[in-house]
């Protein structure tokens, strides 16, 4: 398949054959690019293949890596350290490595320290080293997310259970926590403290800046009655509303869903362990059972990249098929 | 029935808490041959969802999903679970009577219910 887009009546930047494309990668990894005003989707597997980049050159790159859930160990994917090794091995085969990686979140199956001690020792094979966390349920299951936090989020600083913010290149992150103080029959939830600090924490920055923010749990009602949102996302929406150009990336879903609600972009990524199912089409958010040999063709990760001057940022999912 | 109440009110006035505090609280507990009432984890929900009990039986929840699942007291009535893989267990022991809401700390969709009768 080609990689550039021959035809492109919207000039969106997606063709007939790119947004079948991007059809065909739900349920893999994603690659994030911020790059020339549009966003672009290209699988990992094929920029590993052809050793091209996007079509424009490119500033910042970097890669969004989710739901590990080192320890898992039933029929949906018999050794999750495997896959989740193979998704390092896609990184490290990239022509251009990415500037870092952000993990949104369940790194462990059961918040066990020797769980995290595996993802750690896997981690160490990747040549990017730079990698930034926010916690998924799975990580905080005990003590509130405090060996996570002394784990992962040390030398961020986080705020309270464990937020933060960087710049970039010219962009601003937002690591968000949305797993924690969960309400008996609610979603996932930033609570009073940390909107109030994210309302602080871009007052000050210009409108042209562009905005990423990272949770485990969507930040949109992906499917409410499976858990799939966040009660207060809409206050923290509210605070970004003002900026050319917010991504929003989460994970917790296994699979790849988008949505363009004016100048914000939600984007979630697949797993590297195993897929759920699509919204509303089993019993249960559990894990999804599928043939072996379609297993990979269900995990992978997320490539962003962002050129400077430019605000839309350039979202790539691909597969570890 | 009397001993383990004895027993409860025993522990309150040793660990220093008000009587009052703990005739609120069930017992994390799994001796005993009290009847054993069972509610099982399946497909994200608790089965059944709302159990009536009498004081001092015992409850035990076995999750029978691929996924963990905690129970974990609202208004912290009693010691929430650790994390439960499939098949794992956790048992309390009903403490005084009235009505105790619970929900899974990993998936707060997840809600039950235990009413402690006399």
């Amino acid at each position: 398949m080609s990689n550039y887009i021959s035809h492109d009546h919207e000039h969106d930047g997606i063709d007939r054959r790119g947004f079948l494309k991007c059809m065909a990668w739900a349920g893999t990894g994603v690659l994030w690019t911020i790059s020339g005003g549009v966003l672009v989707s290209k699988t990992l597997a094929e920029v590993a293949k052809t050793g091209s980049s996007l079509p424009t050159a490119t500033d910042l790159s970097f890669l969004q890596i989710s739901d590990s859930h080192i320890g898992f160990n039933k029929a949906a994917n018999k050794d999750v350290t495997e896959t989740f090794k193979i998704a390092l091995d896609r990184i490290n085969a990239m022509p251009t490595p990415p500037s870092f990686l952000i993990h949104t979140g369940d790194i462990s199956q059961l918040s066990k320290p020797e769980e995290f001690d595996t993802f750690d020792q896997i981690l160490k094979s990747c040549r990017t080293k730079d990698v930034f966390y926010v916690p998924g349920e799975h990580d905080v299951i005990n003590d509130g997310g405090k060996m996570y936090r002394e784990r992962y989020l040390k030398n961020v600083q986080g705020k309270g259970s464990g937020w933060y913010s960087f710049n970039k290149n010219g962009v601003h992150f937002v690591g968000l926590v949305n797993v924690l103080d969960l309400q008996a029959g609610g979603l996932g939830q930033l609570g009073d403290d940390q909107l109030e600090w994210l309302e602080d924490d871009v007052k000050g920055l210009g409108a042209d800046t562009p905005i990423v923010v990272f949770a485990h749990i969507p930040l949109w009602s992906v499917y409410p009655k499976w858990g799939w949102g966040t009660s207060d996302s809409e206050r923290a929406l509210g605070y970004l509303k003002r900026f050319g150009s917010v991504t929003v990336l989460n994970g917790h879903i296994h699979q790849v869903l988008q949505k363009v609600e004016g100048n914000v972009t939600f984007h979630t990524a697949m797993s590297t362990a195993f897929p759920q199912a699509a919204p509303g089409n089993a019993p249960s958010p559990g894990p999804l059972n599928v043939p072996a040999e379609k297993l990979r063709s269900m995990l992978g990760l997320t490539s962003v990249q962002y050129k400077q001057g430019k605000t839309a940022l350039a979202v790539v999912d691909s597969t570890l098929s | 029935m009397n001993t383990i109440i004895t027993k409860i009110t025993i522990a309150a006035l040793l660990s220093g808490f008000s009587l009052f505090a703990v005739a609120g609280e069930m017992k994390d507990a799994s001796t005993g041959n009290a009847k054993e009432n069972k509610i099982e984890i399946k497909d994200f929900a608790f089965n059944p969802q709302n159990i009536t009990v009498k004081s001092g039986e015992k409850i035990t929840w076995i999750n029978r999903d691929e996924e963990p699942h905690t129970v974990v007291s609202v208004g912290k009535q009693f010691k929430k679970s650790p994390g439960l893989d499939t098949d794992q267990t956790y048992t309390i022991v009903a403490g005084a009577p009235g009505t105790y809401s619970y929900f899974c700390s990993v998936h707060p969709k997840m809600t039950g219910t235990i009413v402690v009768q006399k």
